[in-house]
């Protein structure tokens, strides 16, 4: 029973930090290949609050903040550039946490934070938190989704320059996208520490971040239910079959790929045509 | 005296060593329909961008109902009143027609994230868009995507859109071009009208039958210069507008 909480557990962080990609490559159409670098940044802020005695949830608050924080920054930074471009400047993103973060003692360097307290609650209260910070964080993007965010969300991702000439502030939505989807990252990495109690700079690097872009990509750009569906998936298949996760990347490329050429909209997309034909027939 | 609706002062514009604008004036009025002309090159798309906030002048103003906007951010001038409906048509292909127009009328939400949050309702919109797409001619198509329609259809929608923003003064770059003659001449039809709406409209465009036959005052513009300002026939008839435009001898 405790391999298969530790194994929800999981799934649940991974979801919430697909679904906090999907908020901004997704809904605002802003590619992003350092996502994993929020994940640890609120991962490293959770786990040094609560090993100097803060409780863990109250952990969450500030990891979320600072998450969003240094993702405005990011926003800001990456305001000028588009598609390819902005793609590299976030993968740099990634390479810089992890180059700072291996140099400072403080954040225990090459080795990083081990000894991060368990959860007062135990793993059952902690797959329980996650669960409602999963909850919390889908109906927010829901409502996201359905509101004027959201519709303006849906013409900035297909076309900013069009988006600009209907009135809407192009940078503000933006930077609004960056900070919501960072905090849900700075979320699930608070969780994430607590989770596996052990966190270095190695779990934050640019494998991760293709990794969630590719559960985003799997479960369909911008599509709530097909990431869910395809993060629970794929954060679960290299914990039961041992060997998917030798070959984690191999993997996960292929799916990438596959996905790309053959179903460029995903599990969503894929089931959408699936129900259309069924309705026709 | 009442501010004009449209004012343009001593605009220059530079791009690199090139002068695309030189010293460029001229005033639009309330409810006018200004035919803006000019050989290939002349600088009507760079006078455009200028009134957008899309390019920033070397000097010179620009000033909207008696406000000067120089200094105005794109976004900022669209709210104040100014709308384009550009040459080549760009709708959003993945909303219907009736999606792009009511986006457009968002008004203030669209300004601000948070303000966009908290409001859910398109109804409103929707209803405002329906009306503007009936009055394009396009209310048989509301829901279907600007994929299943022919060019001329989205050219309306261009216009749809534009006056979903709510504007005093109306940009419009060539919305007659590739267009078959019925259709030019449905189009300028429905341009002539808006002027009876409240709206002032600067049109580009390179059809001259159908400008001199909508347009009571024509600007024409070469070399980023000012060339003629005036009544249209008049305008038409000055042996330097027929020479520059047209080619044709004096």
């Amino acid at each position: 029973m405790a391999y298969e909480i530790v194994v929800l557990t999981n799934m649940a962080i991974a979801v919430l930090f697909a679904l906090s990609l999907n908020v901004i490559t997704g809904f605002c159409g802003q590619v992003s290949l350092g996502h994993a670098a929020f994940l640890g940044i609120g991962a490293y802020t959770s786990a040094m609050l609560s090993k100097s005695g803060v409780p863990i949830v109250i952990t969450f608050a500030p990891a979320m903040g600072m998450a969003a924080l240094i993702g405005l920054v990011v926003g800001v930074a990456s305001l000028r550039v588009r598609h390819d471009f902005l793609a590299i400047t976030t993968m740099g993103v990634v390479f810089l946490f992890t180059g700072i973060v291996r140099k400072q003692e403080i954040l225990g360097g090459e080795i990083g934070i081990s000894g991060i307290p368990a959860p007062d609650f135990g793993r059952v209260g902690l797959l329980a938190t996650s669960l409602l910070c999963v909850l919390a964080y889908l109906l927010f993007t829901i409502w996201v989704r359905r509101s004027w965010a959201g519709f303006a969300f849906d013409s900035i991702s297909e076309d900013e320059d069009t988006a600009r000439l209907l009135g809407i502030n192009v940078p503000k939505f933006k930077l609004f996208a960056f900070v919501v989807g960072t905090a849900g990252a700075g979320l699930a990495g608070a969780l994430y520490a607590h989770q596996v109690r052990f966190i270095g700079p190695d779990s934050f690097g640019f494998v991760e971040s293709i990794s969630v872009l590719a559960m985003v990509i799997v479960g369909g750009i911008g599509s709530i239910w097909g990431v869910i569906l395809a993060a629970a998936f794929l954060s679960a298949l290299p914990q039961f079959f041992q060997v998917i996760d030798d070959y984690k990347l191999l993997v996960y490329g292929l799916l990438l790929f596959g996905a790309m050429r053959f179903a460029p909209e995903g599990i969503d997309g894929l089931l959408k045509k699936i129900f259309r034909r069924r309705a026709v027939k | 005296m009442t501010a004009k609706r449209l004012q343009i002062k001593n605009v220059s514009v530079k791009f690199g060593g090139l002068l695309a604008l030189d010293d460029v004036s001229f005033e639009v009025d309330d409810n006018q329909l200004l035919g803006f002309i000019g050989p290939n090159g002349a600088g009507k798309t760079t006078l455009m961008r200028v009134i957008m906030g899309m390019v920033n002048p070397l000097s010179g103003t620009v000033s909207l109902n008696g406000r000067n906007i120089t200094n105005l951010k794109s976004v900022q001038r669209i709210h104040a009143g100014v709308a384009l409906g550009q040459q080549i048509v760009k709708p959003l292909r993945q909303m219907s027609l009736l999606d792009n127009v009511a986006l457009a009328s968002g008004g203030k939400k669209l300004l601000s994230p948070f303000r966009a949050l908290m409001v859910q309702r398109r109804c409103d919109e929707r209803e405002l868009a329906r009306k503007l797409l009936i009055q394009v001619g396009l209310g048989d198509h509301v829901e279907k995507l600007p994929s299943e329609l022919p060019l001329g259809y989205l050219k309306r929608l261009e216009v749809a859109r534009a006056l979903a923003l709510n504007p005093s003064l109306l940009l419009l770059d060539e919305p007659l071009a590739g267009l078959s003659k019925p259709e030019a001449e449905q189009m300028a039809d429905l341009i002539s009208n808006l002027p009876r709406v409240g709206l002032s409209v600067i049109l580009i465009e390179h059809n001259l039958p159908q400008v001199q036959r909508i347009c009571p005052t024509l600007y024409v513009q070469s070399n980023g210069r000012q060339l003629a300002f005036g009544v249209t026939n008049d305008v038409m008839a000055d042996p330097a507008v027929r020479q520059a435009y047209l080619g044709v001898g004096v």
